[in-house]
């Protein structure tokens, strides 16, 4: 019982980190993003490199994958994004998913088509018994981080100064940029940012979701549900929402494995009749 | 001058005429998905179906053979537009390839209706042969992998099973024929979990294995999936809980298996090909393979390689005629020596006959490996010899 608590807690918080940079984007800017997953492909596969192929410890990876991931966000988001802002929301799925196609075609090319693989390190390995409950320690590794991310996240939007300009940017573009705020490079960061915690998610994923090329489109439905589901004014939004379908796929899984992959589409069509708007949005 | 010229140019087209009437090019069109999830299926083989022409050059029985390969991305439409087109417009004589069972399934009915033989190098579920007088497989049938381990379990000490299998055709007739076997042997299998094919994460079916307190887990995934079963095999912890892995072969697939770490050491599986088999031929092929392409071989490029080698040995047989009929009746019946041990082709379903090995994952030269140690001989499709 206690297992697939954590189990799916665990699994929710890899889907928040994975899926969090996708609401900002989507709630703050307004901007349909279905290239995200190819970042946290990025992750991924900056993680599979340097782990396997160059021997850096694994904890050191997971920097590295979030600054590559967001590098590419900023390179892109600074030459291609940027032009689409104002653009249709049609044009904007249309470009990204193009986009994704290109990931996914590229990752093919250099990386090759089957799995990858990685070796945890020895710390990481293993269980720990608390009751007659056996969890893994790199589930709790996985709740411990992603929790404190969420909340250095939340903290970061409504407590600092950059938080603030941001909620203001996205309210009025026009009136924050008459205050003097950077609304351009504000975007650019925060895009940055997004792009990073996918990526961050992804290399975080390997060992649990596997990664190969498809991996960007494999899981694009997983974010959009969390989305969807949370809403998209707030973290707090997508947080609980991805504890919820985590914990409600794994559980359902586990119970009733007969319908178990179905559990999560039940509960996001749910969830929608009673709120069209998501759980926790404002509006 | 230009007379001379004209001359000479009509006495050369005239020469190669007379000699394309002598010995002809056969073209050989393999379908394979080539790109996205199943890639990995197609590269290995086209490798080993290139590595064959490569190693028996291009000629036989006086007649050229020409490979033509081509992307079908594993959407069952796009084979069957493509061996319309390699058929109708390509001149294509016989057809190979096919990663998945309901890609061969779609190209069934091209074969059938223009009478060109199709040789099956990869999709593994049973009833696939009996779509079309014009199919031959030259990779197994999953109810053929099946049935090795599940004779062996109960003479094992492993009397209660719990299945697991992904949610389509093959895993379905995995589970079907395992259980049947393993049951009419005193074994017990405890419960059946079907995992969703395009499934994220393993863990909660695992940890109702767990909680089943079966003496093993019986599994089938399509290979690739196998990495993540296995890691989520340790990670529960269940081996130390006492519980046994066993499986058809897919799970430890030869292309992944040495990256599985030490997860995977112990897992015992029934299947048709191992890259550590034992005979000379086998240590032909492997060389030759990762000569072309870096990678040991696996059961993929096995089925690959034996299909070219079953067109290669038809076209002789058959003598001057390459048409469908001529062709696929050479190929009833036909018997050699494969890199996996001894081969046939059955002449009433065109299905493969070969030796199942019992293996187990242990470490060799610093490597994973399947090391067979025991062998049930000359098995025959089980799916289809009930009927």
């Amino acid at each position: 019982m206690l297992t697939v608590l954590v189990d799916g807690v665990a699994y929710g918080m890899l889907l928040f980190i994975l899926a969090c940079g996708l609401s900002v984007t989507m709630g703050l800017m307004n901007f349909i993003n279905l290239a995200h997953g190819a970042f946290a492909m990025v992750g991924g596969y900056v993680t599979v490199i340097m782990l396997n192929d160059m021997g850096v410890p694994f904890l050191a990876c997971l920097p590295a994958a979030f600054v590559l991931a967001a590098l590419a966000g900023v390179v892109l988001e600074r030459t291609l994004y940027v032009r689409l802002y104002k653009a249709s929301h049609l044009d904007q799925v249309m470009f990204t998913i193009g986009l994704v196609f290109i990931a996914m075609a590229t990752a093919d090319y250099f990386m090759g088509a089957q799995q990858k693989l990685i070796q945890l390190p020895e710390f990481l390995r293993g269980r720990v018994g608390i009751g007659d409950a056996q969890i893994s320690y790199y589930r709790l590794f996985i709740v411990l981080l992603c929790g404190l991310l969420a909340v250095g996240l939340q903290f970061a939007l409504t407590r600092t100064r950059f938080g603030a300009q941001l909620r203001a940017a996205v309210d009025d573009g026009r009136v924050a940029r008459g205050l003097g705020i950077d609304v351009s490079r504000l975007f650019a960061v925060t895009f940055a940012v997004g792009s990073g915690l996918a990526g961050l998610g992804g290399a975080l994923g390997v060992e649990l979701l596997g990664l190969d090329p498809t991996f960007a489109v494999r899981f694009m439905i997983y974010f959009l549900i969390v989305v969807a589901v949370g809403g998209t004014d707030s973290i707090v939004g997508p947080f609980l929402a991805s504890l919820l379908l985590g914990i409600g796929d794994v559980a359902g899984k586990y119970y009733v494995p007969g319908i178990g992959s179905f559990i999560i589409y039940a509960i996001m069509v749910g969830v929608l009749i009673v709120r069209p708007q998501g759980l926790f949005a404002r509006r | 001058m230009k007379a001379l010229k004209f001359l000479t140019a009509a006495a050369v087209a005239v020469a190669g005429f007379a000699g394309a009437a002598q010995s002809e090019t056969i073209k050989v069109g393999l379908i394979l998905p080539m790109t996205g999830p199943f890639a990995s299926t197609g590269r290995a083989v086209e490798s080993a179906a290139k590595l064959y022409m490569q190693q028996h050059g291009n000629k036989v029985g006086g007649h050229t053979i020409e490979l033509v390969v081509q992307d079908d991305t594993g959407a069952a439409d796009t084979t069957r537009r493509i061996a319309q087109e390699m058929v109708v417009r390509g001149g294509v004589k016989v057809l190979g390839g096919f990663g998945l069972t309901p890609l061969a399934m779609a190209a069934a009915p091209v074969a059938e209706q223009a009478k060109v033989p199709m040789v099956v190098m990869a999709a593994a579920t049973s009833v696939i042969t009996t779509k079309s007088q014009y199919i031959a497989r030259t990779s197994f049938t999953l109810p053929q992998a099946a049935v090795g381990i599940a004779e062996w379990a109960p003479k094992n000490g492993i009397k209660s099973v719990v299945t697991m299998v992904s949610d389509y055709a093959p895993g379905i007739d995995a589970e079907k024929s395992f259980t049947e076997v393993f049951t009419r042997n005193g074994g017990k299998v405890v419960e059946q979990l079907r995992v969703p094919l395009a499934n994220p994460d393993f863990s909660p079916f695992m940890q109702r294995v767990k909680d089943s307190g079966a003496g093993a887990l019986f599994i089938f995934v399509p290979s690739g999936v196998g990495s993540a079963v296995m890691k989520e095999f340790q990670n529960r912890g269940l081996a130390e809980a006492g519980m046994k892995l066993i499986g058809t072969g897919d799970v430890v697939d030869d292309d992944i298996l040495n990256q599985m770490g030490p997860a995977a050491l112990g897992t015992v599986t029934s299947h048709h090909y191992s890259a550590a088999h034992d005979s000379a031929e086998n240590k032909t092929f492997v060389s030759g393979y990762k000569a072309l392409t870096g990678n040991r071989p696996n059961f993929m490029a096995v089925g690959g390689y034996d299909g070219m080698r079953l067109i290669y040995a038809a076209i002789e047989k058959a003598g001057g005629k390459v048409d469908g009929d001529s062709l696929i009746a050479a190929m009833k019946g036909m018997s050699w020596t494969s890199p996996r041990g001894p081969v046939s082709i059955d002449p009433e379903t065109r299905d493969i006959v070969q030796n199942i090995y019992i293996r187990r994952v242990e470490k060799q030269d610093g490597e994973l490996h399947n090391v067979e140690f025991d062998v049930i001989k000359d098995v025959k499709d089980p799916g289809k010899a009930k009927k």
